[in-house]
């Protein structure tokens, strides 16, 4: 299978404060990339804009997938095109069944063409697929009846975010810091996880600050963003020297960007307070 | 002749001639028509609801006008009218009941039933054939010096439903009611439920136009009095056209260690007025009772609960859910009252909003009158926006927009149906909200 997901000069601003100023990333079906940087620098936003959150206004740029320009489809649209995003810190829907909630976005995402009010995937067809993902990631059976994300631990919100990723799998995936909160243990169980489902059988995006998160999923590709723009590129040795020794070295080699990034964090601070 | 006083000007045919004329064609006992006649004379006295009285002030009644509303007679044939029933999928009735403008046009009851001695049909009816029983009960609950709107169906409820289950007797299947109305019709219909002492039964009420736009005139009061030990689960699902004007009084009695469950949901009508009274008049009574309104355009529904307290050891447990779409508007106003001497009470109330748009408002007043020591009260209300964060998440899994929110309300009303032992009607309000949800976009 060949699919490409690319992302060219892409700029994009919350709120009419501009915050990535022109990112340019190639990811293929198959292959893992680390996409590290100093808070603030715009590694949520670049997977914000990709899932197509209505926040995050695409200015200049365009994304496409397999040739096709995706910048203005609506985020449903590109989740049935094959894109997903694990949330950082994804919301609870009161009332709604996890079984529920993944049983009609699998079904959704299996029939991009499905109309409203068409019929689900057969319960007991899903429920049988459900119970075999869950047991693979070592979840707990009761989770399936538990409200999405209601009242959820931060490791099991994550853990519920790979479940999904399990159940659509997606051509591509950004998994937006899925080891941030977690205990060592429940970082390796993730990566694991990941690895699991992920590795070889779709295209990853793993945001994170630690190389933790990337045991069992060694990048053939890591790319440092600093001030809304990806300053460097390398292999996951990068992602190592970046985890040993933090940002220094990038902030002096791209002075630039780096006070871009200050200016960024500055801001958001501001609007904090 | 003396000039008519002005609350009675434009009264149209619920004037003194009409009510005349309406007396004229009823067959009732003369110890109703005496009960109607001093009704309506109370009627004449009073004025419409006064928009600076609590239970009316977020009322607006500018747009009413009751002449533009046709009556029926009980002795004028009333047709089968096309409206749509939705309460009745899957499931299987011990009887039936179906009105039209508030005249009942077909009764059903299984024989088994029959021969216990359970009565399910026409009030008219029965208050001619069981004078002694009727006029027991009817109207003890309902106070026609309430409002103006009580005393108008206390003098010209045009028929209605009564069901009375003997002492010990047990109705597994539900009894189904269906109410319909003409274009610019009016229902001054009246429902009488009676449980004798360790009697079970359950009753799915609804009520529907023949078109979804329909205009009319319900004014109505329903009375459940249940005995000691008996047990009451009753649904309404109010589905009117989207112009009537819905004006309710409705009563419950709950007897020693007897309980009641009393689910009410509301997507119809163009204005509601809803007063609702549960009184728990020995110990040991429970009652639960759930409201669902889904709302839309420029509706406006209001809610004035009650939960009385008159004896020790009792237990209340209100929940009210709304959700508003567009420019409609719900106003819901709770009070628990615990009368000296009813300790022990354990009393609850709580009304969450969810509102769909911006111009959409809700009001949630509650309250609590408490006059014993030993009691445990609490009440609880949540306002709030939807989410736009929800509805990008569930995008994000493939939803649609429109998806999305059903989702959303549906996990809103959810807590709802938990408390909804009847799955088809928990399924029957699940439609009943999807339809409600507007197209978004």
């Amino acid at each position: 299978m060949s699919h490409t997901l690319k992302i060219e000069n892409l700029h994009v601003s919350v709120e009419g404060k501009a915050i990535l100023r022109g990112v340019n990333l190639t990811l293929n079906y198959g292959e893992t990339h680390a996409l590290m940087g100093p808070n603030g620098s715009g590694k949520s936003t670049l997977g914000l804009a990709i899932a197509g959150h209505p926040n995050y206004e695409i200015t200049e740029g365009s994304i496409t997938l397999d040739g096709v320009d995706i910048t203005e489809w609506e985020a449903d649209q590109r989740a049935r095109a094959g894109i997903f995003m694990a949330f950082q810190r994804p919301v609870a829907i009161p009332g709604v069944k996890t079984a529920d909630f993944l049983r009609h976005a699998a079904t959704n995402v299996r029939r991009p063409d499905r109309k409203e009010g068409e019929d689900l995937i057969p319960m007991r067809e899903f429920r049988k697929e459900l119970k075999s993902k869950m047991e693979q990631l070592k979840i707990d059976p009761e989770f399936a009846r538990r409200y999405v994300n209601d009242g959820f631990s931060g490791g099991e919100m994550k853990r519920s975010e790979i479940l999904t990723m399990a159940m659509l799998s997606p051509k591509f995936s950004i998994l937006d810091e899925t080891d941030s909160g977690l205990d060592a243990d429940a970082v390796r169980l993730a990566s694991a996880s990941i690895a699991e489902i992920g590795k070889d059988k779709m295209g990853l995006l793993i945001i994170t600050h630690h190389d933790k998160l990337l045991e069992h999923n060694p990048p053939q590709y890591t790319h440092v963003m600093l001030g809304g723009r990806i300053v460097e590129t390398g292999g996951a040795e990068l992602a190592r020297e970046l985890h040993d020794h933090g940002y220094e070295r990038i902030r002096a080699t791209y002075p630039d960007a780096d006070a871009a990034n200050q200016q960024m964090i500055a801001k958001e601070e501001t609007i904090a307070v | 002749m003396s000039a008519v006083a002005d609350q009675n000007v434009g009264l149209g045919k619920f004037d003194r001639h009409g009510f005349d004329d309406f007396l004229a064609k009823r067959i009732d006992p003369t110890w109703l028509s005496d009960a109607r006649k001093a009704a309506y004379a109370e009627f004449e006295t009073m004025g419409w609801p006064n928009p600076r009285s609590e239970n009316w002030m977020r009322s607006d009644l500018r747009g009413f006008r009751i002449e533009k509303y046709s009556i029926a007679h009980e002795t004028e044939t009333q047709t089968k009218l096309d409206a749509p029933v939705h309460l009745l999928e899957g499931v299987e009735i011990a009887g039936s009941v179906r009105s039209a403008n508030g005249i009942v046009i077909s009764e059903e009851l299984d024989e088994s039933l029959k021969a216990k001695g359970v009565l399910f049909g026409s009030l008219s009816r029965l208050s001619r054939e069981k004078p002694e029983l009727v006029k027991k009960y009817l109207h003890t609950l309902i106070d026609s010096s309430a409002d103006r709107f009580a005393a108008l169906q206390v003098a010209m409820w045009s028929d209605g439903y009564l069901l009375y289950v003997p002492r010990n007797v047990i109705i597994e299947k539900p009894l189904h009611i269906h109410a319909s109305m003409t274009e610019g019709g009016s229902d001054l219909s009246h429902t009488l439920v009676i449980l004798e002492e360790g009697a079970e039964a359950t009753v799915l009420t609804e009520c529907s136009s023949v078109t979804e736009q329909g205009s009319g005139m319900f004014c109505g009061g329903v009375e459940l009095i249940l005995g000691a030990r008996s047990n009451l689960r009753d649904v309404s699902l109010q589905d009117w056209g989207q112009k009537v004007w819905h004006f309710a009084h409705k009563r419950a009695s709950v007897g020693q260690d007897a309980t009641l469950q009393w689910t009410l949901a509301a997507m119809g009508s163009r204005f509601a007025q809803v007063d609702q009274q549960v009184e728990m008049v020995a110990p040991g009574a429970r009652s639960f009772v759930n409201g669902v309104m889904f709302t839309r355009d420029r509706q406006h529904l209001t809610y004035n609960t009650i939960q009385r307290h008159c004896a020790p050891h009792c237990t209340s447990d209100f929940l009210y859910k709304s959700v508003l779409q567009d420019r409609s508007r719900t106003v819901w106003r709770g009070m628990i009252k615990v009368d000296e001497g009813a300790d022990k009470t354990d009393g609850y109330q709580r009304n969450d909003n969810l509102m769909l748009s911006d111009a959409a408002r809700a009001d949630s007043i509650p309250g609590l009158e408490i006059k014993a020591d030993d009691v445990r009260c609490t009440h609880g209300s949540t306002s709030g926006r939807v989410d736009e964060e929800l509805i990008f998440y569930a995008r994000s899994r493939g939803f649609t927009r429109q998806e999305a929110i059903l989702m959303i309300v549906t996990g809103f009303f959810q807590q709802i149906f938990d408390r909804i032992t009847i799955e088809s009607v928990r399924e029957a309000l699940g439609k009943a909200i999807a339809r409600q949800v507007r197209q978004y976009e």
